[in-house]
């Protein structure tokens, strides 16, 4: 657990290849089936200190009626919420086949001691969250602490039970991608089940070379130990381009087996319209006004 | 949950409604089109369904007399004594019609070449346009190229062309000539002719006096009778070492200047400390770009021992996912072999590589029925005994050693009849200055490979050619200094 083995990563390499292969032109019938797919891959996100249950109830709502007038859509993957609202949302959810996903561990900061980290991980996981969504401690990363941080995501896991957990490596306070691809490293030996890039409050939050180069630790992973980890990019992800980008970059780095919401995901507020919009312009061959779509 | 899908992209096709193509294409003599002397004419096909595109026409040594003529009237009369601001303003002119052309000519370029529609429109046109424009800069500014020298034109430039970066090739050969005050007689390659009669419109267009650019079309008998013209007074050619050897023994003693940029079977060298992702990324540009039809390839790779078996195995799974195919589709990674011969030519060596005891690995791709089409390939257990190891390709095919030390890889890069190129891969500065230092090659790419720009220099060592293109350097080859 030392940065001595550590595998480089050279940064203009790695921006290279995210544009060549953004650079591939999705059309017709892959485009449909990528916006399908994405839609189903989306965790659908509020992370507000305003948020209300009233806000929480309408956002469950909309995760399994994403527009009701356009039949044969899927759901979202998820719906991800700060821990006060895991028993609001878990309630509507009922019936729906939706997970719900907590973020926990002193979101978005982590900067608490682990035993509060893990009691608010036990009472997330108590109030029905399916998922949990926690954050690495950045500050002892950052000193070198490789060994503090694994031991925190080990015990986090056990505390998670049955429930997936996914670790935040919040990307942008990392600064390198030598960085990104240790913490992702450690992260996936310390038992997560998927990797996240970022919190969503600190900018730069999920750029495509940090996707790439978790996606490419995620693939080493597997062939070193045959599990399959799973991967979110949260944060900045709104548009339907962006999203086919992504889906691209997972079909070339890790093959079609990821391209499943089982393995991947996008944590998202308001992409779910956009794409919308876009399989409506598909079938139509006309874009609809913002207005025909709700905002919930 | 749902279940994983299998999610294939879909055709997408660049368009070719745009383009503007003859039946036929004549000489460019003079300002002109013009037939030949000789009333024949041969075919250009598209490589990739081997469906004729246009005719062209053969020139021979009477018309080819005729250009060289044009050329030094305009020289003597027009070129040589404009103001060098004015003649920039000419190529500046080329560059832009060029840069408003782009799309046509990428088009155009893959299907006359076969190369993949993503490279022509990303490489080959806008690198094209900027040969032009950085030499445009050049031309009333040589003083500060050489400085307290005189930088004289040297007169008739005779550039024969390859078929492998047809319209790049005429501009590293052409912007520079120009921009120093010569005129010049190009001739591009019997298999890609298209983008040079394309761009003579453009010369056309942009109004260049008669005479100081004429293209002449033709096969080897064609470039022969220009490196023979007594009136050339230099000769400017990229392609074989074979026809480059020819080259230098005609021009012995003939008083004419020239550059030879001619073949390579370049190391690409991956330490054990190397960012292993982006390298295996870096040996795939190196070896698959353009096919592989590429003097300056990466075409031998070392690999260090402790990292061999996952680079081999990453670069195995990388090969699968290039898409190989219709070169005009915007998602094609490889495309058509230029010709039936070149095909033929890459088939006896991969033949020759397992006879030898090579091992071999193809990427799975499906292959077209028509065209000509051959599979990424590479091979492990070879030496530098093997040919496939020595002799170059030109097609995509890589040959695989492993190495201990530093020492041990420099000398095995250096064993080679050629020295164009080279790369090295390594996170760590000191080692890259030693290899670069120590290996004997005209451009050696650290942690990156198949890099071009204007202003840089390209040239070999030994086998590899004599001079350079590009940068003041490049310039230097069409100027005497008095």
């Amino acid at each position: 657990m030392s940065s001595t083995f550590a595998t480089p990563i050279d940064q203009i390499g790695v921006k290279e290849r995210v544009s060549r292969l953004f650079s591939r032109s999705i059309k017709k019938e892959s485009k449909v089936q990528a916006l399908h797919l994405a839609l189903s891959m989306i965790d659908l996100t509020t992370l507000e200190g305003k948020d209300s249950p009233g806000k929480v109830t309408q956002l469950c709502y909309k995760a399994s009626h994403l527009h009701d007038s356009f039949p044969g859509l899927p759901n979202v993957a998820a719906i991800c919420v700060y821990p006060t609202m895991v028993p609001v949302a878990k309630k509507a959810l009922k019936g729906t086949g939706i997970n719900l996903a907590s973020v926990a561990t002193a979101f978005p900061s982590g900067m608490a001691d682990l035993q509060a980290k893990l009691d608010e991980v036990t009472s997330v996981v108590d109030a029905g969250a399916d998922e949990v969504d926690m954050v690495i401690s950045r500050g002892k990363f950052l000193r070198g602490e490789y060994q503090y941080v694994s031991d925190e995501i080990a015990k986090v896991k056990e505390a998670c039970g049955n429930a997936h957990l996914k670790v935040i490596l919040e990307t942008g306070e990392l600064a390198t991608l030598d960085n990104v691809r240790l913490a992702s490293d450690i992260a996936m030996e310390a038992g997560a089940d998927f990797i996240k890039t970022s919190t969503g409050k600190v900018s730069p939050a999920a750029t495509p070379p940090v996707v790439l180069t978790m996606l490419e630790a995620i693939r080493d992973f597997q062939a070193k130990t045959g599990k399959k980890i799973g991967m979110k990019p949260a944060g900045g992800i709104s548009t339907a381009k962006q999203a086919i980008q992504y889906l691209v970059m997972i079909k070339e780095t890790l093959g079609d087996d990821w391209l499943s919401p089982n393995l991947f995901r996008f944590g998202a507020s308001s992409l779910a319209n956009d794409i919308l919009m876009q399989i409506l312009k598909q079938s139509t061959g006309n874009y609809q006004s913002k207005d025909y779509f709700s905002i919930d | 949950m749902s279940k994983t899908i299998k999610w294939e992209y879909s055709p997408a096709p660049e368009g070719t409604g745009h383009i503007e193509l003859k039946k036929q294409y004549e000489l460019f003599i003079d300002g002109k089109f013009v037939p030949p002397k000789s009333g024949k004419y041969f075919k250009t096909i598209n490589p990739s369904n081997e469906k004729t595109i246009s005719k062209v026409a053969e020139a021979d040594q009477s018309d080819v007399n005729h250009a060289v003529a044009s050329a030094k009237k305009a020289y003597d009369k027009t070129w040589s004594k404009m103001l060098p601001k004015e003649r920039g303003k000419y190529i500046f002119r080329i560059a832009r019609l060029l840069q408003e052309r782009a799309r046509e000519f990428s088009v155009i370029e893959t299907m006359d070449g076969g190369k993949p529609i993503r490279e022509s429109r990303d490489v080959d046109i806008p690198l094209a346009s900027a040969h032009f424009f950085y030499h445009a800069g050049w031309a009333d500014k040589l003083e500060y190229a050489f400085p307290g020298r005189q930088a004289k034109p040297v007169g008739v430039a005779g550039q024969i062309i390859p078929w492998n970066f047809p319209l790049l090739m005429a501009s590293w050969k052409l912007a520079p000539a120009l921009a120093t005050g010569n005129t010049v007689v190009l001739k591009p390659a019997e298999t890609t002719p298209l983008t040079a009669m394309k761009l003579a419109e453009i010369i056309q267009e942009a109004d260049l006096p008669p005479g100081v650019v004429n293209i002449v079309t033709g096969a080897g008998e064609t470039g022969k009778s220009l490196v023979n013209h007594p009136d050339v007074n230099k000769i400017a050619f990229t392609g074989s070492t074979e026809v480059g050897k020819y080259i230098m023994k005609a021009v012995a003693g003939s008083g004419k200047k020239y550059t030879l940029e001619l073949g390579g079977k370049a190391a690409n060298i991956i330490f054990e400390d190397a960012a292993i992702d982006q390298a295996v990324e870096g040996i795939i540009d190196a070896i698959f770009f353009n096919q592989g039809h590429v003097c300056c390839a990466g075409s031998r790779l070392y690999v260090q021992e402790g990292v061999a078996d996952e680079v081999i195995s990453k670069l195995r799974k990388r090969m699968e996912t290039l898409i190989v195919g219709d070169p005009l589709d915007k998602n094609t990674d490889i495309g058509a072999i230029n010709s039936k011969m070149q095909l033929k030519k890459i088939k006896s060596y991969v033949k020759l590589g397992s006879e030898e005891g090579g091992s071999i690995y193809q990427s799975s791709c499906p292959l077209p029925k028509k065209g000509f089409w051959h599979a990424p390939t590479i091979f492990t257990d070879v030496s530098q005994s093997n040919r496939i190891v020595q002799e170059e390709i030109f097609g995509p095919v890589l040959a695989i050693q492993t190495f201990r030390t530093v020492d041990e890889v420099i000398a095995k890069a250096n064993n080679s009849p050629y020295g164009l190129s080279g790369g090295v891969w390594t996170d760590k500065g000191s080692k890259i200055f030693k290899v670069t230092r120590d290996i004997r090659a005209g451009v050696i790419w650290a942690n990156t490979f198949n890099k071009f720009d204007p202003a840089s220099p390209f040239g070999g060592y030994k086998e590899s050619g004599v001079g350079s293109e590009g940068g003041i350097e490049g310039l230097s080859g069409y100027v005497n200094l008095v």
